[in-house]
């Protein structure tokens, strides 16, 4: 059998056994509900990163919206919130600690939900096993996980969005409680929000990379054994 | 009639490698299982019985030789064929019952359809339908955790039939159920395999099992110790018990 013959005989297949989105997605759903208690935990760390990176990156919005607004008026009670002008003079940025700060936080919170990813998988061994015996295809488990990242990315990095954006707002009017807030354009600071929401979105889906290949290549066997 | 060979094991051997230590499961075993037959597949454990068993399920491949399932030599297939086989020809029962815990009894047996194609309506109806048939059909709405053990192997026999499999391979079927349990779980498989035309292949040491098997086939060291039809069960019966200790011993 050539080769092209193969693969045409494998698409047939695969149109015939099928995993609708639809239901694809009440499962996901279903099976981050009835964890949830470990969906909270693998969320939390990306909670925690993703509000950390949003109040950096709005913070500097509102840095930069008061700088536009206010012009070198603003500059003293900027400088010593630890902003600083950049290099075209033009713009306000965070200072290089903060920035190393933001990176690390994501490395981290990326290593957290690989780790907590894989503990999942592994403790999904034998309902993964039986999919297969059912006769669910590689992809059909891999597409499960990722759905479960996308929506744990949705829900967890907007929540983390959402918390730096307060924070953000909130500590500003500790440093620059003096200046006026009345012609702030809020869509910048909405914007970073937005930006910091799908980083963590891709986060999310990239730690569970490497686990729900892993989890897609199980054979079905795996239910034989009696470890798991 | 023409008898039609739905399972066909032509001198399959198998060698796992313990460690550096090649050790040969299977040494060389030939069978051939008829459509519609109860083939129980009994043999001490260490006597390669799940091995076989797990190689006719298409759940792991042998080392040499060949199984024929439908007269598909089934190391030939790629992993879609091989899920397809799964999901329309075999219907699969554990020992530990192997249900979805997060999912309630009616999504387990729908499961298998869904993944045929079936469109939801229809798998509710059909997984109801099946539900009934193995005498759940009020429990459908419970979870695995809130069903006895022969409840949960109930609907486990509901799900094998999910997609009218021609054949149902059940590991140790009764192997965590009481006697009483058990009895009524062979029971329900006899039914399903006489009223559906299922072949039904069991690897069991459940004595049990023999009353209700066509054939028993006997596995001792990696091959096949002997084949024995019903009729002669019925004369061999009170020795049983004796060779199986002997085989122990």
């Amino acid at each position: 059998m050539t080769e092209t013959a193969g693969r045409s005989k494998g698409l047939a297949i695969s149109r015939q056994i099928v995993l609708p989105w639809s239901k694809s997605l009440s499962m996901a759903m279903n099976s981050l509900r009835i964890r949830f208690f470990r969906s909270l935990i693998t969320t939390f760390s990306l909670v925690l990163a993703i509000a950390f990176l949003g109040y950096t990156l709005t913070g500097s919005a509102i840095a930069r919206e008061l700088f536009r607004i206010h012009g070198d008026a603003a500059m003293p009670l900027l400088i010593e919130a630890g902003y600083s002008l950049d290099s075209t003079g033009l713009g306000i940025t965070a200072g290089p600690k903060e920035l190393w700060l933001m990176v690390l936080s994501l490395l981290v919170c990326t290593v957290g939900i690989v780790n907590a990813q894989l503990m999942s998988v592994t403790e999904r061994f034998r309902e993964i096993g039986i999919m297969k015996c059912l006769g669910a295809l590689d992809g059909m488990i891999l597409r499960l996980f990722l759905l479960e990242a996308l929506a744990l990315g949705l829900f967890g990095a907007g929540a983390g969005a959402v918390l730096g954006l307060v924070v953000a707002w909130a500590s500003s009017f500790l440093h620059f409680g003096a200046l006026d807030y009345g012609q702030m354009n809020i869509l910048p600071l909405l914007a970073e929000a937005a930006k910091a929401w799908g980083t963590g979105i891709g986060l999310s889906v990239l730690g569970v990379l490497y686990p729900a290949i892993l989890a897609a290549k199980l054979q079905p066997i795996i239910v034989m054994k009696e470890e798991y | 009639m023409d008898t039609h060979h739905i399972v066909r094991v032509v001198a399959v051997t198998k060698t796992f490698s313990l460690g550096k230590m090649p050790v040969q499961v299977l040494k060389g075993v030939d069978l051939e299982v008829e459509a519609g037959e109860y083939l129980s597949i009994m043999g001490p454990s260490g006597s390669g019985k799940s091995t076989l068993f797990n190689m006719i399920g298409g759940l792991d491949k042998p080392t040499s030789g060949r199984v024929f399932i439908d007269e598909v030599d089934i190391s030939q297939l790629d992993a879609y064929e091989l899920a397809w086989l799964r999901n329309r020809k075999i219907g699969y029962i554990f020992q530990t019952f192997n249900l979805i815990p997060v999912m309630s009894a009616l999504e387990n047996v729908t499961l298998p359809m869904i993944f045929a194609g079936m469109s939801g309506d229809d798998a509710v109806e059909k997984g109801r339908g099946l539900l009934d048939l193995v005498g759940l059909g009020e429990r459908f709405q419970h979870k695995p955790s809130e069903l006895s053990g022969g409840q949960q192997q109930r609907v486990a026999i509901a799900r094998a039939l999910a997609n009218d499999p021609a054949i149902i391979l059940a590991d140790e079927p009764t192997g965590n159920l009481d006697s009483s349990t058990g009895e009524e779980i062979i029971a329900l498989l006899q039914k399903m395999s006489r009223e559906r035309q299922v072949t039904v292949i069991s690897a069991t040491h459940d004595f049990k099992m023999l009353n209700v098997s066509d054939r028993v086939v006997w596995i001792r060291d990696g091959r096949i110790d002997k084949i024995e039809h019903r009729d002669e069960l019925s004369i061999s019966i009170g020795t049983i018990q004796e060779r199986h200790e002997s085989a122990h011993s």
